[in-house]
């Protein structure tokens, strides 16, 4: 049996999901993928049941946005880890922002259930599937997605303050 | 005939019931909202977000110096290793290798604030089962361990401690009588609160199959840190992705068996023993040398240089504003916290803040559990097993 590491990982998930995969790298040592949406929930139950990778604990599930990335602009950041192998993966989706959705993976990890709200609450990208998807964090009558990178960290209309002397 | 029983809505007879968000008994501020038979639990629904402070926008504005205080207000109870993993965090974004004498300072710190958030945690599983003593006398070592922060960087609860690169003064003399100290006294008081708790009959009573989950059910919560070894399985960040030399130190992982309540305090008190034992280890052993590493672009020098060199006026300068280069990257990083792995995901774009930083907070991901857990059960279980999850508020919310 081969060893069981970043290379042989790749491999395994080349062999599987050639098509699905943009790209890979290995920056700070994690693997790093960039895979298809489509492909999430095949290739998360394919890392679970897998005999010698057993990456069978979501480590952490966030939203990322990058508006300058036409077409791929809202993406999800999975991080998985293997603790038989010591090893973890961090998989990468991206979508577009006109019709972010792609598949929940809650019903693999149960893990990802609040995590997956908390990333609709704060990025809008919808979880197909999700059982109870409705904002975490922020109040329910929000009507906008505030970690999106359009929106600037305090309401520039604000009239009650006045900032001049801060030099903002 | 048909009709006396076949009818009947049992839904109806379900009584609901706030249990939060400022009830005493949850420590902190969150809401359950629970469907009760009688005193039985048939259905909760927890609803977070009531201290929501954004931090993770806040971040994305603000230079890497200025995020080490919203770390603070993570979990604060044990505020400390908040700031040393991610000052660990940038470092490794930078590839900056620190002197071991760095290390073992911050381990010392780092087991010390353990030592801290698990005395409170375990103290107040007491408290919510009638036993207020323990919690009461314990509380004087906590404030013992806060007395060692003060002396080491000025702040108590919110420390803000440490730099990037190392800390920002060396352990003075009086800190390293203060910690010796503490370590040979504070035995004697942790062995009191065992014997008043440990074989106590009505707090076993009380605990013992209070919330139990099993190790594949924690594993698909996500569950890390004293509630996921609880119930056997010896996952420990220190141990698995050693961080701050915690490869040099000696220390065993309890592990539990049923990951009930009983479990979770048995594993933290075991834990509070081992964090003392690797801290006479760092103390005694502790390396000589500097205690930052040589990286001038983010290591905020001494003030006494900034007062009167114009060279470390300048480093100062640019690096509360934020000035100095960051190489483009993406890295997380994860340390053992109070209660399990607290990761920090940091996407660098080069530029003066993070472009992306994401906590993995422990407590927001354990909690999804706890229904499970309290399904059931009786009301008065339900209390235990929150203060034995150690859910704390600040983190949950971010």
């Amino acid at each position: 049996m081969s060893e069981i590491n970043n290379a042989y990982l790749l491999k395994e998930l080349n062999e599987q999901f050639s098509d699905a995969i943009v790209s890979a790298e290995e920056p700070y040592g994690m693997l790093t993928i960039v895979l298809h949406k489509n492909q999430i929930v095949p290739c998360v139950q394919y890392l679970k049941d897998h005999a010698q990778l057993k990456m069978q604990f979501l480590t952490d599930l966030c939203g990322v946005h990058f508006p300058d990335q036409k077409g791929n602009e809202l993406g999800v950041v999975y991080h998985f880890h293997s603790f038989i192998n010591n090893l973890r993966l961090r998989i990468k989706c991206f979508m577009s922002a006109d019709d972010p959705k792609i598949d929940s993976i809650s019903e693999i990890f149960g893990a990802a259930n609040w995590q997956e709200r908390e990333t609709f609450d704060f990025y809008g990208i919808e979880f197909i599937g999700h059982p109870n998807l409705k904002r975490i964090l922020n109040v329910d009558e929000m009507d906008y997605f505030p970690m999106r990178k359009e929106y600037p960290l305090e309401d520039q209309t604000r009239t009650d303050k006045d900032d001049t002397y801060f030099g903002r | 005939m048909e009709n006396t029983i076949g009818n009947y809505d049992h839904k109806a007879e379900y009584t609901t019931l706030n249990l939060g968000p400022t009830h005493p008994a949850t420590h902190g501020i969150f809401q359950n909202i629970l469907t009760m038979d009688g005193e039985i639990i048939v259905d909760t629904e927890q609803t977070c977000g009531y201290i929501h402070r954004a931090f993770e926008k806040i971040a994305e504005h603000r230079p890497f110096y200025q995020v080490t205080p919203l770390t603070d207000r993570l979990n604060y109870c044990s505020s400390p290793i908040n700031n040393m993993g991610w000052h660990m965090t940038v470092e490794k974004l930078l590839g900056v290798e620190t002197p071991k004498r760095v290390d073992y300072m911050r381990v010392v710190i780092m087991e010390l604030a353990r030592i801290s958030d698990h005395l409170v945690c375990n103290s107040v599983i007491g408290v919510d089962v009638g036993a207020l003593t323990g919690f009461t006398y314990v509380f004087q070592w906590r404030e013992r361990i806060y007395d060692i922060f003060e002396e080491i960087c000025g702040a108590r609860l919110t420390t803000n401690i440490g730099r990037i690169g190392g800390l920002e003064r060396d352990f003075s003399p009086s800190v390293i009588q203060k910690i010796r100290a503490f370590v040979n006294e504070f035995p004697a008081a942790l062995r009191e609160f065992t014997n008043l708790l440990e074989r106590n009959r009505i707090f076993m009573d009380r605990t013992i199959g209070a919330g139990p989950i099993n190790t594949e059910r924690a594993l698909h919560y996500g569950f890390t840190g004293p509630n996921l070894r609880a119930t056997g399985l010896d996952y420990d960040v220190r141990a698995m992705n050693p961080y701050s030399s915690y490869q040099d130190f000696d220390f065993i992982i309890p592990v539990g068996i049923n990951g009930d309540t009983y479990d979770r305090f048995m594993v933290r008190q075991q834990e509070m023993w081992e964090s003392l034992k690797i801290i006479t280890s760092a103390i005694e052993n502790l390396p000589a040398g500097k205690f930052f590493a040589e990286v001038p672009e983010f290591y905020l020098p001494p003030k006494q240089e900034v007062y009167n060199n114009m060279e470390a006026l300048i480093w100062h300068f640019k690096i509360v504003m934020g000035e100095a280069d960051v190489p483009v990257g993406e890295v997380y990083h994860a340390v053992e916290g109070g209660n399990g792995e607290l990761g920090f995901y940091l996407v660098s774009d080069g530029g003066r803040a993070a472009y992306r930083l994401h906590f993995r907070r422990p407590c927001f991901i354990y909690y999804q559990g706890f229904p499970e857990m309290i399904k059931g059960s009786t009301l008065s279980d339900a209390i235990v097993t929150m203060s034995s999850m150690n859910v704390i508020a600040g983190e949950l919310d971010a």
